[in-house]
């Protein structure tokens, strides 16, 4: 019976976010064109464009192997995997995969990784650079995702993430302290290189020499990038519910009964579109920096997750 | 006779029939009949390390007489529980590896000594863990260094730089010979007697002295920095089938060297030998790895890989030491279990990495990642290989690196450091280590797996590449199983291990997941998969149905802004591939670059040809060595001046000789 509820809760989580989506994406573009003064395509175009793309025949260029088709499906799966262990409707999980951050972030690396070869699988030289550009990044932003964890997992004592976000929920002043501020800071930060927005990658750029993600999946086409374009958008879907249930976690279903999970439904929503609109209207103001600039970001919110540590034990 | 002292009288045996196998028969068999036997001798080691590793306590004695005044103890065989988990891991590797070289040993490694090297340097390894005092110990380490040693220069006519890297590995293995020697010495002298089970004496400064020794010498055997330098060598120039056992199976022997010495022969150690160990181990991680990263060399950079996992390694064994120190028993017992799953799990992919990198070099006749490329469809089954061993260097789910590097971080997440500033400030320094470890793991096995199978070919050898022999691909077959097995059932894995080590409180849990109490974290692949495919089956339905309604489509040309750049040499390469890391790493590589600049005849404006050339060396060996060997170099040249080949100036030197003598005794 329990195993049902949860296995309810985890479904609806994956419901939510492929719904949710779209729709976060379609929020953040049209703030940025509003802000910019454009028209801009309307809330439900990323939806549209997915829709077409996959029922468009992709095409593989001479020289271009079998994992064109098979790494799209990787990340797919891997992102629908993630919207499924992170606690962004309810913090209920199941026993025998408790949502372990350590677990998240390597399943998280899976994706990475099939976005990694599908660019060098393409036998082009935008590939491998988006490719060498984008493990370059994932490789430097790892100390700073682990050793956030660990900032958030020190007063809670497990690095299970519901237990993370139920101790919030228990104790709201937990959430204005240092040591979790600061941890917030740095994970935003990842969350941003991760997720290729701004200052680190430009998603809507056109000129191949600056891009990082754009440039991996260059030679996907139909389907495979329709399947790629929403991987990549779950991953930010997931990654910023994740944020805004550390940061805000009120309304986050504790129990698996309808009416919570309604109620989660209804506030992750919620948080995630206002915090999707809130990044791209920070984004309008925002320059790409040099790709050599990046590590001394990446330092940066390095330094900051390691003071959360530090303060966590010298301070509190 | 108890199953362990059986399986130990055994090993010698089939160590005899399998140099008769590799001396009597006709070239033509000589492979598969040596082969099939040092797999042999490699099983009986997997079987007594099990039964060790579950229990069972056997003791060979070996009685020496020597005409001598000296009272010389008995050579004793006895492999407790930790000898057991390392002798299971010798034995497996070392039949891989065995079966591997049917196929791959060719040439000079398949000749009678070849063979009969492989086979000492095997019963070497597989009794290094069996010693239960320091002789025989040190007697089985210096017949696995002999062996190695011969095993490496069995391509010495072929390749001149194999004479070089055997002096390199033969100066340092001998180096970490004499402070073995020196460090037991020491240690025998304060516990007064030579066998592991004499409790050592309680003087600081003497076991302070040998706990230094020992770990200088099982560094350096280990491959820890700065003691590496062999390592980049030997590896690279070693037959295939060899570099795998020593990379996976011999440096191993360094780790247990390492245990066996804080958890059996000194185990309540001051602070500073965790802290000293945490250094050594952490300064590997990252040392190794952004070398790894950088090398275009399959091969080198494998071996420089080897010193990052040894360097993991040795940081789980420090952070249990120094949690145990600071009275966090429980979770010291994770970082233990973590250190041997490690051991267990970079015995399984480093395996097959080699294995698969020497298939490669069969196949194409190349080390370089520079010139390999699309070797996926030519060689599908060594591609798959190296593709799991890969996933398994680079931590991710689901394989057994990633099994190992979660308890890992699981032990250092759960260490309580409001009670103990060094352990707050040490543990969270070694979580950014080991995150920043495995990130550049990750970018270098994507490198490593992507510049040689995907994509077009980038040289003929590449092109023209073909698989590998059947027994190739069966040993390299097994050690992916391994790599997936070991992930897949970390539960009873993680048990029995902490047994070796006498962690207590590991669970097996759900579907052979890994279960820790004291850290209230489970992991459970299994299910983790299971979820996965719960995921995965809405989209594969979804792709079907578009796949039949609209198949792929083949076209031409791929997206070159507009012009057609079809050449493979506009692909990148490993070099290009790692060139981001290189710039933001500037001051720890030190890189030499040389860029020169050709313009056309008729204007300095049009760039004709662009000559890039990039060399890396590695910094620890040009500060620490080259000044040393330089030196010694010197005093060579110098010393020689004495000798002039003059029989005057000889016979003056032993009437000086006995003059000195004379005056030295009637004194």
């Amino acid at each position: 019976m329990v195993t049902v509820e949860l296995g309810f809760i985890v479904a609806a989580q994956v419901a939510v976010a492929v719904l949710l989506t779209p729709v976060l994406v379609g929020v953040m573009r049209q703030v940025r064109a509003r802000m910019e003064g454009r028209v801009g395509a309307g809330v439900a175009q990323p939806w549209r464009d997915v829709r077409k793309l996959l029922r468009k025949e992709p095409m593989r260029a001479a020289g271009s192997g079998p994992l064109l088709s098979a790494t799209p499906l990787v990340l797919v799966v891997s992102s629908l995997l993630v919207c499924a262990l992170v606690p962004l409707v309810g913090t209920p999980t199941m026993r025998l995969v408790p949502d372990d951050l350590f677990v998240v972030v390597s399943v998280l690396l899976v994706g990475t990784v099939a976005l990694a070869l599908l660019g060098l699988e393409s036998g082009t030289a935008f590939g491998g650079m988006g490719s060498s550009r984008h493990m370059t990044i994932a490789g430097l932003v790892e100390p700073t995702v682990l050793v956030a964890v660990y900032a958030l997992s020190i007063p809670v004592g497990t690095s299970a993430l519901s237990a993370i976000v139920a101790a919030r929920i228990d104790d709201p002043a937990s959430v204005v302290s240092p040591v979790s501020l600061l941890a917030i800071v740095a994970l935003v930060l990842v969350v941003l290189a991760e997720t290729g927005r701004l200052p680190v990658d430009n998603p809507a750029t056109h000129l191949e020499l600056t891009m990082v993600h754009e440039a991996m999946v260059l030679e996907s086409a139909g389907r495979d990038l329709g399947w790629l374009e929403l991987g990549s958008w779950l991953r930010l879907t997931a990654l910023l519910g994740l944020v805004v249930n550390l940061l805000l976690p009120w309304g986050v279903a504790t129990e698996a009964t309808a009416f919570a999970v309604l109620v989660g439904t209804a506030a992750v929503t919620a948080k995630v579109l206002l915090a999707g609109a809130l990044v791209a209207a920070a984004e309008v103001f925002l320059a790409k920096v040099r790709l050599f600039r990046v590590p001394e970001l990446l330092a940066g919110s390095f330094v900051l997750a390691f003071l959360a540590v530090t303060a966590s034990y010298l301070v509190a | 006779m108890s199953p362990v002292t059986a399986g130990l009288v055994a090993q010698p045996v089939l160590a005899v029939v399998a140099v008769l196998a590799a001396v009597l028969p006709r070239p033509r068999v000589r492979s598969v009949a040596a082969g099939t036997a040092a797999a042999a001798l490699g099983l009986s080691g997997v079987v007594t390390g099990l039964m060790a590793l579950l229990g069972d306590r056997g003791r060979l004695q070996i009685p020496v007489s020597l005409p001598v005044q000296l009272p010389l103890d008995p050579l004793v065989l006895a492999p407790d529980r930790l000898g057991g988990v390392f002798m299971v891991v010798a034995g497996g590797v070392g039949a891989l590896a065995a079966i591997y070289g049917i196929g791959y040993a060719h040439g000079p490694a398949a000749s009678r000594t070849g063979w009969t090297a492989f086979v000492v340097f095997l019963l070497g390894m597989q009794m290094v863990p069996a010693a239960a005092d320091s002789v025989s110990f040190l007697l089985a380490w210096e017949v696995m260094a002999v062996g190695s040693s011969v095993l490496l220069l069995a391509d010495h006519t072929a390749r001149p730089q194999v004479r070089s890297a055997a002096v390199w590995y033969a100066g340092m293995t001998h180096l970490s010979f004499v402070l073995l020697l020196a460090g037991f010495a020491v240690l025998a002298s304060s516990a007064g007697g030579t066998s592991f089970a004499d409790p050592a004496g309680t003087s600081s400064a003497a076991t302070s002295t040998a706990f230094v020794l020992l770990v200088l010498g099982f560094g350096t055997k280990a491959g820890l920095v700065p003691m590496h330098v062999w390592l980049p060598r030997a590896h690279p120039e070693a037959p295939s089938h060899v570099s795998a056992a020593m990379s996976a199976a011999m440096v191993k022997m360094g780790v247990y060297g390492v245990l066996l010495v804080v958890v059996r022969l000194l185990p309540a150690g001051p602070r500073w030998w965790a802290v000293l160990l945490l250094v050594l181990g952490a300064a590997s991680a990252l040392f190794g790895i952004l070398q790894a990263s950088v090398t275009s060399d399959l091969k080198r950079l494998l071996a420089y890989s080897t010193t990052e996992n040894v360097g993991l390694m040795v940081t789980a064994v420090a952070v249990a030491m120094l949690l145990r120190d600071a009275g966090q028993d429980q979770v010291a017992d994770i970082a233990w279990v973590a250190a041997l799953l490690l051991v267990v799990s970079h015995a399984a992919f480093k395996t097959s990495l080699f294995m698969g990198a020497g298939s490669v070099l069969h196949g194409t006749g190349e080390r370089d990642l520079d010139r390999m490329g699309g070797l996926g469809r030519a060689m599908p089954t060594t591609s798959a290989v190296f593709a799991v061993a890969a996933v398994g260097a680079a931590a991710l789910p689901v394989s057994s690196g990633f099994v190992a590097e979660w308890t890992l971080l699981q032990s250092l997440i759960h260490g309580d450091g409001q009670v103990d500033r060094l352990v707050a400030v040490a543990l969270p320094v070694t979580v950014a280590v080991v995150a920043l470890t495995a990130g550049l793991a990750l970018l270098t096995f994507v490198k490593a797996y992507g510049i040689a199978f995907l994509a077009r070919p980038r040289s003929d050898g590449a092109a023209n590449a073909h698989e590998a022999s059947v027994s190739m691909r069966a040993a390299m077959a097994a050690g992916a199983a391994g790599v997936i097995a070991l992930g897949l059932a970390p539960g009873p894995v993680a048990s029995a291990l902490g047994a070796a080590v006498g962690a207590e409180g590991i669970g097996t849990v759900g579907l052979l997941g890994l279960d820790l109490p004291a850290a209230d974290a489970l992991l459970d692949p299994v299910a983790l998969l299971l979820l996965a495919a719960a995921v995965a089956v809405p989209v594969g339905v979804v792709q079907a149905r578009l796949a039949r309604r609209r198949p792929r489509r083949d076209v031409d040309l791929a997206w070159g802004c507009g012009g057609v750049r079809l050449s493979p040499r506009m692909q990148y390469t490993a070099t290009s591939y790692a060139e981001p890391l290189v710039r933001v790493f500037d001051d720890a590589l030190q890189p030499s670059r040389d860029v020169t600049v050709g313009h056309a005849e008729e204007s300095r404006y049009l760039v004709q040809r662009v000559e890039f050339h990039q060399q890396l060396v590695d910094v620890v060996e040009e500060r620490a060595y080259t000044p040393v060997v330089a030196t010694l170099e010197r005093l060579g040249t110098i010393a020689r001046r004495i000798q002039n080949g003059s029989i005057h100036r000889y016979l003056a030197f032993s009437f000086g000789a006995l003059v000195v003598v004379l005056l030295a005794v009637t004194w």
